[in-house]
């Protein structure tokens, strides 16, 4: 009884085949994601995250609503994603843990990476998630051959490639997409258009009209969607993953949102415009406009939601607590996974006594 | 979608006279005296104009020369290294930007096929210049802290330039720009903003030469060829083995990686009789291979120790701190490579 809705009136029909505790686990996912991003810059600041730190503020929205449409299991039966640097959402979604990101940030040597690789960089085949790579669009003509082979080996299984604005000038792009394209490969392409890539505005970034209109030119199909509109764009992910799965091919989904932070945090956003970023914050943020359709279409209460808040900062904190007190990596931990074949050799003027002919 | 904002960052033309600067400032300073001097000389890059370049070396450029002649390019190596080609074709002097000279790999095609053979093809020489960031010790993880010189060592028609100091990077950058072939310029960031590097640089217009290594230090017991960030780890060690072995060691900063100055080299190594090369590129396939293999070619006679190097490990760059300060050569590492040469 105490649990009831507080909205006398009935409750919305959920759209798009969704289920209500379906709704609230996507709640607690984009609150997750901006509640941990906001933790490790406050660690940034500490000093205690080693290198740099990307925000993803304004986009966790799309980020969670279009993994959420994956089909997610844990035995690498699962569809498989490529994420961005802003797209920890989508990691979270398709089921990274908060403390292994909290892990790689601070390089400890129990970060999935083993302090080899940073933030978001890492991966997990049986969750169904591959770490990116900086150089941009490599991930693309990866995915497509993650695709290649759900295909040969007769698996529904799909993979999902984001990618931002900036990111669609690489050649590695044009060719990924190109291959899945011509191929009818089952894969997700989604454009993050965030209005920016590091200081670069979009428009000059591409001449094109909109990059939903560049599919065409692929022969693959092609969605827009309001990104910090989750549901929307759950539902145009869900749509596209469907048709992959199907044997339809590739779809490039254009995601419409905006990258609130600079660059990196670093980066001061100096050739931003102030108005425009606090617009995009007091009438367009994905978490409030989730939050207003989940409390005023009658699918979840305030209370409940607070509930989920209060319970994620709880994680989060003992979450991190724990990672602090790993430890760093051996520091000859250097030496291995080069190939499979053992570690590669020291060098001789670090033994003990040197000798170059024994080393 | 969004317009920049009208604010531009703040005009930052040449430091004042006889003020000490940066690496970094020296670099700024070398491109934006031959954007003066020659008209043909332009820039390209990512994030070059209203920003200023991910490390602000072109900060101001775009005030000063306009958007003709800094050129924001979208993010696309390939695309941008084929179009300095060109307009090298066609007579301009286009100096492009890669944003962490990690993504010269995505222009690898274009640079080792196309532009390094055009001259030899008969398509005529490419005078352009590629500079960007590179190099470690700054925890940026394996694709932000890469030396990729030797990928490109082996690639007949280019030149690489490395400089260690501020007087010789911006006296290289200025030869660079103004060489007909195309030359590839590494600036280590460890170095671009290290206080220890300031330097007040000459009122008048200087080059350094391509091709000409310089000695750092003068010493007779021991020679150290290397470049870039290691000539400063270098001279620490030489520092150490002075007060604690008394050892008088020489350090020849390469400065140009191709050509080799094997001049130079030789003539230190007939001096000391003892070489030791040391790099902070990874060990299979460096420069030190090819360093040794000509000194034992022109010098073997006079070696009085086996040539050996100090240099990354054979591993990609990893991130976290032990782990890197573990791949990467230390300056401990050149005092104990040193104190065996010398003994032997
Ligand atoms: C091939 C390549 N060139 C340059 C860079 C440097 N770089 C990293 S992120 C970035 C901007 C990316 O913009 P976008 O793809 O729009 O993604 P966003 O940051 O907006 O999410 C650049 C230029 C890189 N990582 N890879």
């Amino acid at each position: 009884m105490a649990n009831r809705t507080p909205t006398k009136r009935a409750a919305a029909a959920i759209p798009h085949g969704l289920e209500r505790a379906q709704l609230l686990e996507m709640y607690r996912l984009v609150r997750l994601t901006r509640a941990l991003e906001e933790k490790l810059e406050l660690l940034f600041k500490q000093s205690k995250v080693v290198g740099g730190l990307f925000r993803s503020l304004g986009q966790e929205g799309e980020s969670v609503a279009s993994a959420y449409a994956l089909r997610r299991r844990d035995d690498g039966t699962g569809d498989v994603l490529s994420p961005l640097i802003r797209n920890l959402g989508s990691m979270l979604t398709i089921g990274a843990r908060p403390d292994e990101v909290v892990r790689q940030y601070m390089a400890k040597g129990d970060s999935p990476a083993r302090g080899k690789e940073l933030n978001i960089h890492f991966t997990d085949f049986d969750r169904g998630f591959i770490g990116q790579i900086s150089p941009l669009g490599d991930l693309v003509p990866v995915m497509a051959g993650v695709a290649l082979t759900f295909r040969q080996r007769g698996e529904d299984r799909v993979g999902m490639v984001y990618i931002g604005d900036g990111a669609t000038s690489t050649g590695a792009f044009h060719e990924g997409i190109n291959f899945a394209a011509v191929q009818k490969l089952p894969l997700v392409v989604v454009v993050e258009n965030n209005g920016w890539a590091y200081s670069t505005p979009t428009r000059m970034q591409t001449a094109a009209r909109s990059f939903a209109a560049k599919a065409a030119g692929y022969g693959a199909a092609a969605e827009q969607v309001d990104g910090n509109d989750m549901l929307a764009v759950y539902g145009v992910a869900k749509k596209a993953v469907d048709r992959a799965r199907a044997g339809g091919g590739v779809t490039l989904i254009e995601v419409q949102t905006y990258r609130r932070k600079g660059h990196a945090q670093h980066d001061a956003q100096t050739y931003m415009d102030p108005a425009e970023i606090e617009h995009w914050a007091t009438t367009n943020d994905p978490v409030d406009r989730y939050v207003a359709a989940l409390t005023q279409n009658g699918w979840a209460s305030t209370k409940e939601l607070a509930a989920i808040d209060a319970e994620i900062d709880r994680e989060l904190d003992e979450m991190i607590a724990q990672a602090e007190t790993s430890p760093l990596p051996d520091a000859e931990e250097a030496r291995t996974d080069v190939t499979g074949d053992g570690p590669v050799a020291a060098p001789w003027y670090r033994l003990s006594p040197p000798d170059p002919v024994k080393a | 979608m969004a317009t920049a904002l009208e604010s531009k960052p703040e005009h930052v033309r040449l430091t004042e006279q006889g003020k000490p600067v940066t690496l970094l400032e020296a670099i700024r300073e070398g491109l934006w005296e031959e954007m003066e001097r020659d008209e043909r000389v332009f820039l390209m890059g990512e994030d070059i104009g209203v920003y200023g370049g991910a490390f602000k070396v072109t900060e101001g450029m775009l005030d000063a020369f306009g958007s003709l002649r800094v050129v924001d390019t979208p993010i696309s190596e390939i695309g941008f290294t084929g179009a300095a080609a060109g307009a090298a074709h066609m007579g301009m002097r286009p100096v492009v930007e890669m944003q962490f000279i990690d993504f010269i790999a995505c222009a690898y095609d274009m640079i080792t096929n196309y532009v390094a053979t055009s001259r030899y093809r008969g398509s005529g020489a490419v005078p352009m210049v590629i500079r960007g960031p590179s190099g470690g010790y700054v925890r940026g993880g394996p694709f932000h802290s890469q030396n990729p010189e030797a990928a490109f060592f082996h690639t007949p028609g280019l030149k690489i330039v490395y400089p260690a100091t501020a007087y010789d990077a911006k006296g290289l950058i200025k030869a660079a720009i103004r060489d007909d072939d195309p030359v590839l310029f590494f600036e280590h960031k460890w170095l671009y903003r290290r206080p220890q590097l300031r330097e007040v640089l000459p009122k008048e217009d200087y080059v350094v030469p391509i091709g000409k290594a310089r000695t750092h230090r003068e010493g007779k017991d021991l020679t150290i060829v290397t470049y870039a960030a290691l000539v400063h780890k270098s001279a620490e060690a030489a520092e150490v083995l002075e007060k604690e072995d008394g050892l008088d060691v020489e350090i020849i900063d390469l400065r140009t990686i191709l050509p080799l100055d094997d001049e130079a080299i030789v003539a230190s190594v007939k001096k000391t009789n003892r070489l030791l090369i040391v790099h902070e590129d990874t060990r299979t396939g460096g420069i030190a291979g090819e360093i040794a293999m000509r000194v034992s070619e022109k010098a073997f006679e006079w070696l009085d120790a086996p040539i050996q190097r100090v240099t990354a490990i054979d591993a990609p760059i990893p991130y976290s701190p032990p782990l890197e300060d573990y791949f990467l050569p230390q300056t401990d590492d050149i005092v104990k490579a040193a104190r065996w040469l010398a003994k032997y």
